[in-house]
């Protein structure tokens, strides 16, 4: 148990909000990919030669552009200000080692936005950019939660109804299919091929393209893997209702997913279906940031349980008795 | 809580640091020489021959230019109180074709040509390219203006060429460029106000003109020869023609880009 581990509230408060600042920050990202303006503001990282272009705020690209670009120089100082926080008063190694992981993701982050400028948005490099802000979003939630009260207080699993690990299992395929849908999504933003399949919810009026070319395909990969992602997370809410339904650790979360990741359709049918709308092709970059976050923490908790559960031996009364706990918790 | 209170100062301070500070920067390019505004003039080549072109553009049943939307810069709409169009398909009422690109493509091989002492300008003026379509020479300096009180950024996006993206943060401020390959067409866009597109082609030769409003073109002072004509326009495509160049008389040819037609001289 981590009982030795103090609660150091304030680290974990501000490891949440950066995580939610995170957050923003790639609905940031994703509106300047929307409305096209990666190249509005030309220089990096300065813009237009200047620490604020005049009149930034009323033009709307540039808006976006250095608007994205005053958040992330606002998230690299938190990042900063909570590491050296971490390195100085956290007592453990991997923790510590997650918070110096997370600042050089953050700077290596920064360096492929400014790459990216500089070199007129190659594609490798703005996947790269969307793909390595998930990252970076996903060391900040394990920073937020293995730094919380019951995380470090080590609490047993009380309220389990079964095999935790299976919930852990399946949370972590989640998270990962997730993170490879955020990916393909990436890829087909910056090829566009947001449209390249016209129709929705089917494609060319069937379940199957009639053809198959690099757009197409990467679009209905997308497609595809969203249904694999929402099945993935429906599974997981059955799983945790089943098992863990009194741990509002992972139950609010997963519910929170469940409901989102309805939203993510939506949006994602809305994006198509508007011919790539501002409004909803923004919010789907941002709803899937904020899928990956909920999943990260749902796979932390349920790992966690699983973890305390074994180290105080409740696993084995736990799968016998599971039912019948669970049938006293229902009653 | 007192370090957490101090962290949060600290982090307030840098983001007012960061939005707040603005203001005069060092400006991104330096202002040019007198520069040639006239968008679509060929440069005359050191008498190389006395062969004229004339002709027309048309397109038939076009439908009108889109209107431009200016809102995402209050600027830009202050500065038009009625309608803009985009520059795309404009034709009159007789279905006379502007901003179609007319150029020798082929029989000037193997020859030579002095590259202009004057300035190509393509300026931004009322956040549009003036001019939309235009021609320079491989080695010409190019001049790009900001005649506007926004900011812009001038990105060109060739093939063939060096792809370059400078801002223009403010009224006045002008940049220079010479391209060195000979390309048909280098576009350029401006991303911070996506209406805003200009073509220019980079020719190793003279011999090319813009079609007006009314859809009138000329290219003079050519030398005696056959040649392929080639008219490019950025909604329709390109149509060629060829025509036989005798020194002292002018050609006529007439390029129709309505749908089944065709181009033709005579």
């Amino acid at each position: 148990m981590s009982s030795d581990t103090p609660f150091l509230q304030g680290i974990h408060r501000l490891a949440v909000l950066l995580a939610g600042y995170v957050v923003l920050l790639i609905t940031a990202g994703g509106l300047v990919k929307s409305l096209e303006a990666g190249l509005s503001v030309p220089d990096w990282p300065l813009s237009y030669g200047m620490l604020n272009p005049p009149r930034w705020w009323q033009i709307e690209n540039v808006r976006a552009e250095h608007g994205h670009r005053l958040i992330a120089g606002t998230v690299l100082l938190l990042t900063l200000a909570l590491v050296i926080w971490i390195v100085r008063r956290e007592p453990r190694k991997w923790v510590r080692g997650v918070a110096l992981v997370a600042f050089a993701a953050v700077l290596a982050q920064a360096a492929l936005g400014g790459i990216t400028v500089l070199f007129f948005l190659p594609t490798a490099i703005s996947v790269s950019h969307a793909g390595l802000a998930q990252l970076f979003l996903g060391f900040l939630v394990v920073l937020a939660v293995v730094t919380s009260r019951r995380w470090v207080s080590g609490e047993s699993a009380r309220n389990l109804a079964g095999p935790v690990g299976r919930i852990a299992s399946l949370a972590t395929a989640t998270t990962v299919v997730i993170y490879l849908q955020i990916l393909l999504g990436a890829v087909m933003r910056h090829t566009g091929a947001g449209l390249a399949i016209p129709d929705f919810p089917l494609a060319f009026g069937g379940l199957i393209p009639p053809r198959l070319d690099f757009a197409i395909g990467i679009h209905f990969a997308h497609r595809v893997g969203a249904l694999i992602a929402a099945t993935l997370v429906f599974w997981l809410l059955g799983r945790v209702l089943r098992y863990a339904s009194l741990e509002r650790v992972v139950v609010i979360p997963t519910w929170l997913l469940a409901v989102m990741v309805l939203v993510q359709g939506t949006l994602g049918g809305l994006v198509v279906l508007t011919g790539k709308a501002v409004l909803p092709n923004t919010l789907h970059v941002g709803n899937g940031a904020l899928l990956l976050a909920l999943s990260l923490v749902v796979t932390l908790w349920a790992r966690r349980l699983d973890w305390v559960a074994h180290q105080q031996g409740d696993v084995a009364e736990v799968e016998v008795f599971g039912t019948r706990r669970l049938e006293r918790a229902v009653s | 809580m007192k370090k957490i209170s101090l962290l949060m100062v600290f982090a307030l301070i840098a983001t007012v640091l960061v939005v707040g500070c603005g203001g005069g920067g060092d400006q991104a390019a330096a202002p040019a020489q007198q520069a040639d505004s006239a968008p679509a003039a060929a440069p005359g080549p050191a008498a190389t021959g006395s062969g004229t072109i004339e002709g027309n553009a048309k397109y038939i049943n076009g439908d009108p230019d889109a209107v431009i939307g200016m809102d995402a810069d209050p600027v830009c709409a202050s500065l038009h109180p009625g309608e803009v169009h985009t520059e795309k398909v404009v034709i009159d009422d007789d279905g006379n074709l502007a901003n179609v690109f007319v150029y020798v493509k082929s029989g000037l091989e193997g020859k030579s040509f002095p590259v202009p002492g004057t300035a190509h300008m393509l300026d931004q003026m009322g956040c549009q390219y003036k001019p939309h379509v235009s021609g320079v020479q491989v080695g010409q300096k190019l001049v790009v203006r900001n005649s506007d009180p926004t900011l812009h950024n001038v990105h060109a996006r060739p093939k063939s060429n060096k792809e370059f993206n400078q801002g223009q943060p403010f009224q006045g401020m002008e940049l220079e460029h010479t391209f060195d390959k000979a390309e048909v067409m280098v576009p350029f866009k401006c991303d911070v106000h996506p209406w805003m597109s200009s073509y220019m082609a980079v020719l190793e030769h003279p011999f090319f003109g813009v079609s007006s409003e009314q859809g009138s073109f000329g290219i003079e002072n050519l030398p005696a020869g056959d040649y392929v004509l080639e008219a490019w326009h950025e909604e329709f495509g390109t149509q060629t023609v060829e025509v036989t160049i005798v020194d002292g008389d002018t050609a006529v040819v007439s390029f129709d880009f309505s749908p089944g037609a065709t181009a033709s001289a005579g």
